[in-house]
Formats: structure tokens, C-alpha cells, sequence
């Protein structure tokens, strides 16, 4: 069970503010996870199909554009409906802090928003994988 | 001729060398400085004292000149703010045409000078409210503008031959634009007073916010089509933004931002001057948008230098013989990848220091951010502040008393010499790669944003760039101020109209309309037209993006981090 943690980062919607994504997708690489990033405008069902061809632990949700309400339900259900239940999938962007709880209902194992260090972002990630391995 | 004698230079040189060896040599002696490297927002190094020596060939007249003329360092008007105060210029617009239309009348109220319009991002993508890539996004980041209905509300009330409007689109910039020309001409005005702006910098999509649609070739032709539109027709609209804004937030220096921009800037200046168009004729129209970042002196250099930079390169390199057209008008907005979650109120003291960096740097207008951007759309009461700060600016602090009033500090004017010199070596580089368009297409500007952005992040990683409220005096708080609070119905309203638009419109005359665009897009007529002919019969933003999209295809982007 050496194999690297593999990190899919995507941006859903319309959205194309790609800084934070490709800036968690570096930082994440560095921590030493194998990191994929979709690129822009990636709907649900092309985000799911990537995470299976991918085979990955970890979905990156990227969102500015106020829509993660709307589509990171769409995600999660995409993801399920193709068998990943076990996928830790987590949403960065601007997120009113009344969204969190839903979204952490839904199954959204961590959400961050600007002013994240990226060493918190790996912490929730091993401290997610850790759990389910255990 | 410089305006430092050689003579004086020399004895200051002896005197700094002593002070070095004395007073300077003690202090370090006995306390260490805090840093051991002190830089910039931008990674710049700072020197711990600057004199006359750092610009020892400094020429005054050369420099900086009078303000309101040649290299206009010092300003574009003779009497800066003396004579009017920049434009105050708030950036709203979410859910439908008529939350927003109350939103701009509150702003008008409140003493706001001017309008500016963010559109949500299925209308920034050119699909209407109801298509369905745009699931989700309807009204969250600006206004839904679907058709020429939706604007007709948008500005219901407002009298659009009296104030000027900004408005925030790229791709669709063309329909949308006569969409505004159309609603105004129905208000009773025509075209020919209105005044205002659209951003319709397309380069700046590809390199840095990633609204873009079309590949850069027809991109570049609808841009140029506006150009050429407004210099036969709109004589007080700028018909275009080119906007640095973005590219700042995606990660560039300020340099970069700087060099990207100006670089963009002459890419449209080049293709105006391919279709036969007099640079005198239409470059007074190009205005700028420039970001204004936490660094007070660098940002305050880079305006300065911004003008000089393009003055030079309009009169000498592209012959452009009216000083209008040297000139490098500017917007500028605060910097919304500076503010934090943690802590939102503190925003408001970011956004009062980077204003007055704009005001000292000599913006034409302004947009000061809220301080509850990095969590939601700005609420009524955080707009309100920010309005209130830059009045508070403009009738408190004094800065707008005198002109330039930087000027000559050895700091300032190292600072835009330093600017200029790096916006040059980035010029050299995109030359040397077959120009703007080849370095989208290569991913080179992409790259060296995404670079200077994880360099950035990293260094509040490693904790070498403190940020108050994330990485040093951090507080677990509650949130409370109020968010913005959204009608719950205004999807529903918003499809709603557009439906009773596409049913009650004369649809033999949409399908004639949209017919003519496709045979217009297909060749090489000035598309203004026939846009604005379908835009008259109620063609949607959608309707008429799609025959775009047909006819040009979509543009995918080489994706790397």
C-alpha cells in the first residue's frame, strides 16, 4: 500500500478562476500526492468519469463563482452513481460560512476558503484517508 | 539633463559611504534589522534607504514632465483632482435586471458617480439564463442579461444618455454593448452622447480570467469590429478596457501585470492599425484597468510608469500624433485576492490603503472592494463602506489637493524607472515569441502567473510574508456581518421573461436576423450591424452567441499547473 495518493483537482461550471486550483494542484504535487488538474469548465459527469479513469483518493473542487451548491451535489452524486462512495472529495473557493454545514452534510470532507494554508489542506486529506483506511 | 550635479553626487556618495561606516554600522551592531530580506508584494527587493544616488541620471523633464502632458508620469489632467475628483465607480450587478436596477439607483443615491455593470457568468459565457450549461450560476456573480428585455429593466429609471456606464464583458462584449446601444436608443438618446465603457479585452481572458469562447483569431476580429464601430459612431465611448485587473489576480507581479497588459494594449493597437484604422482616430478611446494591490509605493510606481511607458511607445514607436492619444487613462480596482475570510472587517483597512495608492497613483476612477468579498457578494452595508471610503479619501485625507504629490521621492522614482526596465524585458521576451497571441497559445503567460502565484503562496506558507488574520494574529471569531441575501424567485422570474420574450417577439424577423449574422460572420463586414439588428427584434445573448460559436468554433486552452 505504498502507491501515492492520487489527487484529482477540477473546476466545475462556467467559472474560470483558476489561480487557486493550480496553486493547491502544485503545493499538493509537492507534498508528494500524484496530482491531476481537469483544467476549466468541467461539468459534473466529466469530473466523475475523470476520477474513475483516474483512480483517485482525493476530488479538489474549485469554486468562485457561487455555484457549489448547485453543483458539488451534482458531483457527489456522479461519483457515487460510478462507485466511488470512498473518494474524499473537498470544495475550495469563496463559501459563505452558512453553506459549510450542507456541504458537509452531503459528504464534503473539508472546505476551504481564501487565506487556506496549504499545509491544512494536506493535513484534512491524511486525516480523511487515514480514517478510512483504519 | 540631469537634474543631480555630478559634483553634489559625489559628496553625497562620501557622506553615505560614512554613514554606513558610523551611525548605521552601530545601529545593526546593537539590533539587527527585523527581516533579513525585506521585498515587496511582488517579491521585489527594498533597499533600506534610497537617495539621490539611485537616480542619479534622474532628468525631470524627461521623467516626468508637466502634468497633463508628454510622458504624462505625472498625470493625465494639468490639475489632477483639484480640478474633478475621479470618477466613483462601484462594480454591481447579481441576481436579475431588477435587483440590480435598484442596486444601481441606491449606489446614484449615496453620490456615486458612475455605473458599472457585473454580468453573471452564463451571460459572461454568452448562454441564456436557461441553458443548460448554465445549471447553477444563474444571478451569483452578476447580473443575468438574456436579451434586450432583460436590459431595458436593467436600466428602467436611470436616464442612459446622462450617465456613464462600465460594463464587464469580454466574449460577448459586441452583443451586449448594442444591447445597451439599443435599450438607450429607446430611452429617447442617441448613440452618439452615450458615454461609457466596455472592458472587451479578450487577451486578458486567455492569459488570465479564462472567459474567452471563441479562438484568438475571431476573438481579435470582434474586438477590432468594436474598435472600428466606436470610432465611426461613438465618439465619448471607450471601446475598450485593457485590463491588467485580472492578470493580478491570477497570480502576477506587478511588474507582470504591468508589462502583460501594456504588451495587450499595443496587440490592439497593431490590429486596429491592420484594418486601415488612423491611430489618432481611434486610440484616444482605449482606456486601462489596472489592479491595486497592498504594496503602496510599487503600485503607486506602476501607474506612474504605466503612463509613461505608454505615452512613449503611442508617440514614437506607433506615430500617433494627438496627445490623446498618448495618454493612459485608467480605472482601478482594489485587489480582491488580498482580502481574507478570517477576520472580513480588516478588509476595510486594505481597501482604504490600496485606494489611496490609486488616488496617488493617479486613477481616473475607482473601485474599492467590500469587506465581505472573500465570502459572498458584497452586502448593501459593506458596499456603503467602501463607497465611504474612498469620499473619506477624496474630502479628508488632503492627497487630492496637490498633483503627483510623490514626485521626486528617491523610493517612487527608483520604483517606476525599476517598472519600466522590467516591463521592457518582459517586452522583448513576447516579441521574441511571435507576439501576444503565440504566448497564449504556448501557455507562456499562463505559466509565469501560475508561478508567481505559488511562489506568493508559499511564502505566507513558509510564513516569509505575514497576512494579518491567517498566518499572525490569527482569532478563532465568529462571522457576523450580513450577507447578502438573494430573491429566492429570481430564476424563476428571470426564465419566466425570457420565455414570454422568445414567444411574443416576431420570430420570422429573429431567424432573418440571425441568418444575416451568420452570413456576416462568415465573412469579413464590420459585425456591429448586424448584431444590433438582431439585437432590435429580440435575438437572445444565447441565440446569437450560438450562430458565433458555429461559425468560429470554441477555443480550448493547453492546461498545465
Amino acid at each position: 500500500m505504498d502507491r501515492k495518493v492520487r489527487v484529482l483537482v477540477a473546476k466545475p461550471g462556467l467559472d474560470g478562476h483558476d489561480r487557486g486550483a493550480k496553486v493547491i494542484a502544485r503545493a499538493l504535487r509537492d507534498a508528494g500526492y500524484e496530482v491531476i488538474y481537469t483544467g476549466i469548465r468541467q461539468t459534473p459527469e466529466m469530473i466523475a468519469e475523470a476520477a474513475l479513469q483516474e483512480d483517485v483518493d482525493v476530488v479538489g473542487l474549485s469554486i468562485l463563482s457561487g455555484a457549489h451548491m448547485a453543483l458539488v451535489p451534482r458531483v457527489i452524486e456522479e461519483l457515487r452513481r460510478l462507485g466511488m462512495e470512498d473518494v474524499v472529495v473537498l470544495v475550495g473557493g469563496i463559501i459563505p460560512d452558512e453553506d459549510v454545514p450542507a456541504l458537509l452534510d452531503m459528504g464534503v470532507a473539508g472546505v476551504f476558503g481564501p487565506g487556506t494554508l496549504t499545509s491544512e489542506i494536506v493535513e484534512t486529506i491524511e486525516n480523511a484517508l487515514g480514517r478510512e483506511l483504519a | 539633463m540631469p537634474l543631480f550635479n555630478e559634483e553634489h553626487l559625489q559628496r553625497l556618495s562620501q557622506t553615505l559611504n560614512r554613514w554606513k561606516e558610523t551611525t548605521l554600522r552601530k545601529t545593526l551592531e546593537r539590533r539587527p534589522e527585523r527581516l533579513k530580506k525585506f521585498m515587496t508584494t511582488s517579491s521585489r527587493p527594498v533597499n533600506r534607504l534610497y537617495t539621490p544616488l539611485d537616480i542619479a541620471d534622474f532628468d525631470y523633464e524627461r521623467a516626468l514632465g508637466m502634468p497633463g502632458e508628454y510622458p504624462f508620469t505625472r498625470g493625465v489632467h494639468s490639475t489632477m483632482y483639484r480640478g474633478r475628483l475621479w470618477t466613483m465607480r462601484m462594480f454591481a450587478g447579481f441576481g436579475t435586471a431588477e435587483e440590480t436596477n435598484q442596486r444601481f439607483k441606491y449606489l446614484l443615491e449615496q453620490g456615486q458617480t458612475g455605473l458599472s455593470v457585473a454580468f453573471d457568468m452564463p451571460t459572461l459565457y454568452g448562454y441564456d439564463t436557461d441553458a443548460p450549461e448554465a445549471i447553477g450560476e444563474f444571478g451569483k456573480c452578476g447580473v443575468a442579461i438574456s436579451s434586450l428585455a432583460d436590459m431595458e429593466l436593467l436600466f428602467d429609471g436611470i436616464p442612459m444618455g446622462e450617465v456613464s456606464t462600465s460594463m464587464t464583458i469580454n466574449s460577448p462584449a459586441a452583443i451586449i454593448w448594442a444591447m445597451y446601444i439599443v435599450a438607450a436608443e429607446k430611452q429617447g438618446y442617441d448613440r452618439r452622447i452615450l458615454r461609457g465603457t466596455i472592458q472587451n479585452d479578450i487577451l486578458k481572458e486567455f492569459i488570465a480570467q479564462k472567459e474567452f469562447i471563441f479562438p484568438p483569431d475571431p476573438s481579435m476580429r470582434l474586438v477590432t469590429d468594436t474598435i472600428e464601430f466606436g470610432t465611426r459612431e461613438m465618439p465619448y465611448w471607450n471601446t475598450i478596457s485593457i485590463s491588467g485587473y485580472h492578470i493580478r489576480e491570477a497570480g502576477a507581479t506587478a511588474a507582470q501585470e504591468l508589462a502583460f497588459t501594456l504588451a495587450d494594449g499595443f496587440a490592439y493597437v497593431e490590429a486596429a492599425l491592420e484594418r486601415g484604422l488612423d491611430i489618432d482616430a481611434f486610440a484616444p478611446r482605449l482606456s486601462f484597468f489596472f489592479n491595486v494591490h497592498n504594496d503602496f509605493f510599487e503600485e503607486i510606481a506602476k501607474f506612474r510608469a504605466a503612463r509613461r511607458i505608454w505615452a512613449r511607445a503611442m508617440k514614437e514607436k506607433y506615430g500617433a500624433k494627438n496627445p490623446r492619444s498618448w495618454m493612459l487613462r485608467t480605472h482601478a480596482q482594489t485587489s480582491g485576492a488580498s482580502l481574507t475570510a478570517q477576520q472580513p472587517e480588516n478588509n476595510i483597512v486594505r481597501v482604504a490603503i490600496q485606494a489611496l495608492a490609486a488616488v496617488l497613483g493617479g486613477t481616473q476612477s475607482l473601485h474599492t472592494n467590500s469587506m465581505d468579498e472573500a465570502l459572498a457578494l458584497p452586502s448593501e452595508k459593506a458596499v456603503t463602506i467602501a463607497l465611504r471610503t474612498q469620499q473619506i479619501i477624496a474630502h479628508e485625507s488632503g492627497v487630492a489637493n496637490t498633483v503627483d504629490p510623490l514626485a521626486g521621492s528617491y523610493y517612487i522614482e527608483k520604483l517606476t524607472d525599476e517598472m519600466e526596465a522590467d516591463a521592457n524585458r518582459y517586452f522583448q521576451a513576447i516579441d521574441a515569441m511571435g507576439g501576444v497571441i503565440r504566448g497564449i497559445e504556448s501557455g507562456y503567460f499562463q505559466r509565469e502567473l501560475a508561478e508567481s502565484a505559488y511562489r506568493y503562496q508559499m511564502e505566507i506558507d513558509n510564513r516569509e510574508r505575514i497576512v494579518v488574520g491567517v498566518n499572525e494574529y490569527v482569532a478563532e471569531e465568529p462571522l457576523e456581518i450580513p450577507l447578502l441575501e438573494m430573491d429566492p424567485e429570481g430564476y424563476d422570474r428571470q426564465v419566466a421573461r425570457l420565455n414570454r420574450v422568445r414567444a411574443e417577439r416576431d420570430n420570422a424577423a429573429v431567424e432573418k436576423a440571425l441568418r444575416e449574422l451568420e452570413d456576416a460572420a462568415r465573412g469579413d463586414e464590420n459585425l456591429m450591424v448586424p448584431i444590433i439588428e438582431a439585437v432590435r427584434a429580440y435575438a437572445t445573448l444565447g441565440e446569437m452567441m450560438g450562430v458565433f460559436r458555429k461559425v468560429f468554433g470554441e477555443y480550448h486552452e493547453p492546461v498545465f499547473f
